[in-house]
């Protein structure tokens, strides 16, 4: 394990950015944070979460895919993606992490998206520790520790030092580039700041949301649960929650015309989307309580029975901050499982 | 604290229940937290064990009206301000008059849940509403943290339009009044900017939009069936913008396409994820109507025409260039 002075975390990121671009969580003026790029002056946020999550970094909202122009009577079909530099995601949370092994799932089994693929090769994940959880937490209920962080370097924080943990082969790269700032340690203070969040942890009030109600093999069991009825009644349908969400990975692939080109381009789009995967016969979710369904039974169920089980919510809290009407992953999971864990 | 009690509410709402002069009451619903409420319907007395009714009802419930009424007789409650989207809805035909029961609650001013984190800090377990004083527990504090109330109320409670219901069946208390709040103040810093300041200020916060279209899903002026946006047929739909100009032109034509039906609910600004000012830009446009044409307020009266529907020949000349001040002055 290597350490520093808290007080150098500046001159840490002024390293990283001289060989890559670096991303970290930014305070705002309304009080909540986003990642940003960092540039000399920039401070590391001591928020929990951000409003939406890093998933934007290895999967934007918006990304061009290629262009075909008309030359005569010839198509010609470029590449026009953009060049990605090597970069750094500082400061990412446990539960964002583990939503980058989600989308892994997805992106990288065949057919491998090599869009996603190359940022995912090209950034180093660099995880933060939880100090301090927040009520609209869950995470340690799907399994994930915010303690001890995954990703390529996991880092923790005391008030006056930082520690890092390379996990990976890329981790170690990493640290090699910051190693003139950092020193050797055996790193005991850790165990003290993770003693002290973890009672924080048993305190957490949605710690027990009823996961073994969920899984694979459930869909005929939950399907047709009358609750659906009453939980998706007062959803707007507006795209809030997958939004926000840093494992819902939905998009749509769309045609921009300039005259004799198109430009081919994806976005995120949302399941709670009237017009979500229309097809030429109409849509196949035609009420919102469908389409709400399908949101929830993608994350708990769907995905699991897909995936050994791993459900695709991670428990991050920030659609229980965004929702407009408040309606969200742990109030769906208590109606419909029951109040606790079984 | 709401000087109304949520024992006021179910009194009333068992009652119409219970006789069957409706089958449905629209009001909110308890959540995992004090402060997570969400807009729902209760269909029996049973299910009111549910309900609540405190400084997180914020939620304006005359949108879900257009739903309900085609399958039940509803008891909406409906603070002042509710009162002016309903009065608009029915202008505008979106459901039957009939069909609905509006109990007029009176408002003390709604919470910001956002604004109440950043005072009370993360972790909030609990919060109670005592007269002017808002208790807050937190995970990291061993006492409660007091807080001010007045210092965390929605944007659109502290520059209240109105305590005075605009419509109503029955009220739960005596008649409220018109509110003296001056809420163009914000409006008027905007419009004493030079025009680059406020280029960049509204690039700087529609820049942070993430297209999530939870303005226009909770805006009670935007009821068509299947918005251009969402339409694949139209021409213009758009689930993404292509740059960030795009991004503001969503804003724009969305402003323009409620300009004379928005009440100023301010629904907009308090559901963005993104804490955009969404209700400055309506609120602009409110302001220019009423020195354009005389003061006109959407929905104080069911019916009633909006200037820029009624023509007349004293209506300003199209091409007047107005910039918002007072040059008379």
């Amino acid at each position: 394990m290597r350490k520093c002075a808290l007080s150098k975390l500046p001159d840490v990121f002024e390293k990283i950015a001289s060989e890559m671009t670096l991303f970290l969580p930014v305070d705002r003026e309304d009080g909540r944070a986003e990642y940003q790029q960092w540039v000399p002056g920039k401070a590391l946020s001591d928020a929990l979460t951000t409003v939406k999550s890093p998933k934007d970094l290895f999967f934007p909202q918006t990304e061009d895919l290629m262009r075909f122009k008309v030359e005569g009577k010839k198509i010609a079909i470029d590449d026009i993606r953009e060049d990605v530099e090597p970069f750094a995601v500082f400061g990412v949370r446990a539960c964002d992490v583990r939503s980058l092994d989600i989308l892994d799932r997805v992106f990288l089994t065949e057919p491998r998206d090599s869009y996603y693929a190359e940022k995912r090769e090209k950034g180093v994940v660099v995880s933060l520790s939880c100090e301090k959880p927040a009520e609209t937490c869950f995470c340690t209920a799907f399994g994930i520790d915010p303690l001890t962080s995954a990703g390529d370097v996991a880092v923790w924080k005391t008030e006056t030092a930082l520690f890092f943990k390379a996990n990976t082969e890329k981790g170690g790269a990493f640290l090699k580039i910051i190693e003139e700032l950092t020193e050797d340690t055996a790193g005991e203070e850790v165990e003290a700041v993770k003693a002290k969040t973890e009672k924080i942890l048993q305190k957490l009030p949605l710690r027990d949301v009823p996961v073994n109600a969920f899984g694979g093999g459930k869909t005929q069991a939950l399907f047709d649960r009358p609750e659906w009825d009453t939980l998706s009644e007062s959803c707007l349908g507006c795209g809030t929650c997958t939004f926000v969400c840093p494992t819902c990975q939905c998009y749509d692939i769309k045609d921009f015309s300039a005259g004799n080109a198109v430009i081919r381009y994806r976005c995120w789009d949302s399941c709670m989307y009237s017009e979500f995967t229309k097809m030429a016969h109409g849509n196949n979710r035609v009420t919102q309580k469908e389409r709400f369904r399908q949101r929830f039974m993608h994350k708990l169920v769907y995905f699991p029975e897909n995936h050994d089980g791993l459900f695709s919510c991670v428990g991050c809290g920030r659609c229980l901050r965004s929702c407009p009407v408040s309606m969200n992953i742990v109030k769906v999971m208590r109606k419909i499982g029951g109040k606790h864990n079984a | 604290m709401q000087k109304m009690t949520r024992e006021a509410l179910l009194e009333k709402a068992r009652e119409l229940l219970s006789s069957g002069k409706v089958s449905a009451v629209l009001g909110w619903k308890k959540g995992e937290f004090d402060y997570d409420v969400t807009p729902a319907v209760f269909d029996s007395v049973d299910a009111l064990e549910d309900f609540v009714w405190g400084d997180f009802c914020g939620a304006n419930l005359s949108k879900y009206l257009i739903k309900e009424t085609k399958k039940h007789r509803v008891l909406v409650f409906l603070k002042p301000c509710d009162t002016y989207s309903m009065n608009q809805l029915l202008t505008e035909h979106r459901f039957e008059r009939e069909q609905v029961h509006a109990v007029g609650v009176p408002c003390d001013g709604m919470a910001d849940i956002n604004l109440l984190r950043r005072k009370a800090g993360e972790g909030i377990v609990s919060v109670d509403s005592i007269g002017e004083e808002i208790k807050v527990e937190t995970l990291y504090s061993d006492e409660p943290v007091i807080i001010d109330r007045r210092e965390v109320l929605l944007e659109r409670c502290v520059n209240c339009k109105s305590k005075k219901h605009a419509a109503f069946d029955e009220l739960l208390s005596d008649a409220g009044e018109d509110s003296s709040s001056d809420r163009f103040q914000d409006v008027e810093k905007l419009e004493s900017m030079t025009p680059d300041e406020r280029f960049e200020f509204w690039q700087n916060e529609l820049s942070r939009c993430i297209r999530c279209n939870a303005c226009r899903d909770v805006c009670p002026a935007c009821t068509c069936e299947t918005c251009v946006f969402n339409n694949p047929s139209s021409g213009a739909e758009n689930k993404a913008p292509v740059n960030s100009f795009e991004e503001q032109m969503f804003h724009i034509i969305r402003a323009f396409h409620v300009a004379g039906r928005c009440t100023d609910c301010g629904e907009c600004a308090r559901v963005c994820p993104e804490h955009i000012p969404l209700h400055l830009i309506n609120r602009k446009i409110i302001k220019d109507m009423n020195a354009f044409y005389g003061v006109f307020q959407a929905g104080a009266e069911v019916g009633a025409k909006s200037p820029l529907l009624d023509y007349t020949v004293s209506d300003i000349e199209p091409g007047a260039v107005f910039d918002g001040r007072d040059h008379d002055a």
